[in-house]
């Protein structure tokens, strides 16, 4: 198999095309665990969790913070169906460590299930969102 | 011939209100410049979303799913999209038409009204007014279509509802604005065509069903964003040519009070004169 075999990705959000470009290899989070797609990836529909997902291109790797969505595999491309999804540079340090906060404190003081799987949610992509968003300033 | 006070004062009262139409024009013209910014931005995502939706749908024919038939619950669900304001001409009547004047029973139908005027107007005609987000129609954010999702889609969960339905007005461009009622759940997919890729096997990850369970929330949480933003776009579209006509009737009538006052003058004048002749030849 011949390296640098490209595939199309687009990245799509609600307000705006967030990335479309060909590139050599994607990194994204599943419910299911982390997956690489190389060119040529069987068809495969997934649910995307809150993770950071990786475009590899020539040898470059961005990064970008991916929060909900799910992702589909065609074999001519590849499209991530995002709800939100940033850049590191975009992130807003201060609200995410605010919001992990506020998501530790739901946690502890949790009186629902449903409360608690969505103060989990909001607390992973707090982490996540830090986790970038520290990252850019090192 | 009414006196020329009077005139002058009906002409000067449709001029004020000729500047606030020519001002809320301004207004809902540079309102709907964003709104339609957004329409555009927001278009991509729904056009994957639903691509993707109908061709996992098509791939999976036998799959067996809640979200895909309708339950037994004869009640429908109907997100109902107005505006907060009026004064936009036929805007939130047609919406409300499309209940009022449709094929389902009033007794069956919960409303879930996103804007004040279609939720009252409903209310007078006494459809059940289930919950109201009527807030959101300021500045709707996806957040805000994710929260009205979740509540029909409780109520469909629990069973206590068959049908989704949104009525709304479709953005055509500026002019056109048609109201529409599309049905949201159980997802209605257009057979028939079936394209060469459909004929790909798709892998769902974790499995089929529980990769529907949350794609089709989703899909139906995209699909009220994309009628929030086009219904604001609509709002707007219909209130600046609503605007548009008023401030041209009240140019007309301008017009046709300022000739009303020149002759009611002309005849003061012709009287007066009249007058100071007859005076002037009972002298001699």
């Amino acid at each position: 198999m011949a390296d640098n075999k490209l595939f199309h990705i687009q990245v799509v959000s609600p307000d705006r095309v967030f990335y479309e470009d060909d590139i050599e290899m994607l990194e994204v989070c599943t419910t299911e665990g982390e997956i690489g797609v190389l060119a040529g990836h069987i068809p495969l529909t997934s649910i995307v969790a809150p993770g950071v997902v990786r475009f590899i291109q020539s040898g470059e790797t961005k990064e970008a913070a991916l929060h909900d969505g799910f992702i589909e595999i065609l074999p001519d491309k590849v499209v991530i169906l995002a709800e939100s999804c940033e850049w590191p540079d975009e992130i807003d340090i201060h609200r995410a460590r605010e919001a992990k906060t506020r998501a530790e404190r739901r946690l502890k003081g949790a009186d629902g299930e449903i409360n608690e799987a969505r103060a989990e949610l909001a607390l992973r992509k707090a982490l996540l969102r830090l986790q970038l968003g520290n990252k850019k300033v090192k | 011939m009414a006196s020329m006070r009077e005139i002058k004062r009906r002409k000067e009262s449709i001029q004020n209100t000729s500047q606030i139409t020519a001002a809320m024009k301004v207004v809902s013209t540079a309102k709907l410049q964003k709104a339609k910014g957004r329409v555009e931005a927001s278009k991509p995502y729904f056009h994957y979303m639903h691509d993707a939706v109908t061709s996992i749908l098509a791939k999976s024919d036998n799959v067996d799913h809640p979200y895909l038939q309708s339950n037994n619950s004869k009640k429908i669900a109907v997100i109902v999209v107005s505006s907060n304001r009026g004064l936009a001409g036929g805007y939130n009547n047609n919406v409300v038409k499309l209940l009022t004047q449709g094929d389902m029973e009033k007794e069956d139908v919960f409303v879930y009204a996103v804007g004040r005027k279609g939720r009252d107007s409903l209310k007078r005609n006494g459809y059940e007014i289930k919950a109201d987000f009527s807030e959101v129609m300021n500045e709707p954010l996806f957040s805000d279509a994710v929260d009205i999702g979740r509540a029909v889609l409780e109520a469909y969960a629990k069973g206590e509802i068959g049908k989704i339905y949104i009525a709304y007005t479709v953005f055509k461009n500026t002019i056109t604005q048609i109201p529409t009622l599309t049905q949201l759940l159980p997802v209605a997919v257009e057979v028939g065509e079936k394209k060469a890729d459909d004929l790909v096997l798709m892998n769902y990850e974790p499995n089929a069903e529980e990769a529907l369970d949350k794609i089709i929330p989703k899909y139906v949480n995209s699909m009220i964003y994309g009628a929030l933003c086009e219904a604001l776009a609509s709002e707007n579209g219909a209130r600046m040519q609503a605007m548009d006509s008023a401030s041209n009737n009240a140019e007309e009538m301008i017009a046709d009070l300022s000739l009303k006052y020149n002759r009611a003058r002309q005849a003061s004048i012709t009287q007066e004169l009249t007058e100071i002749v007859a005076g002037a030849s009972a002298i001699e």
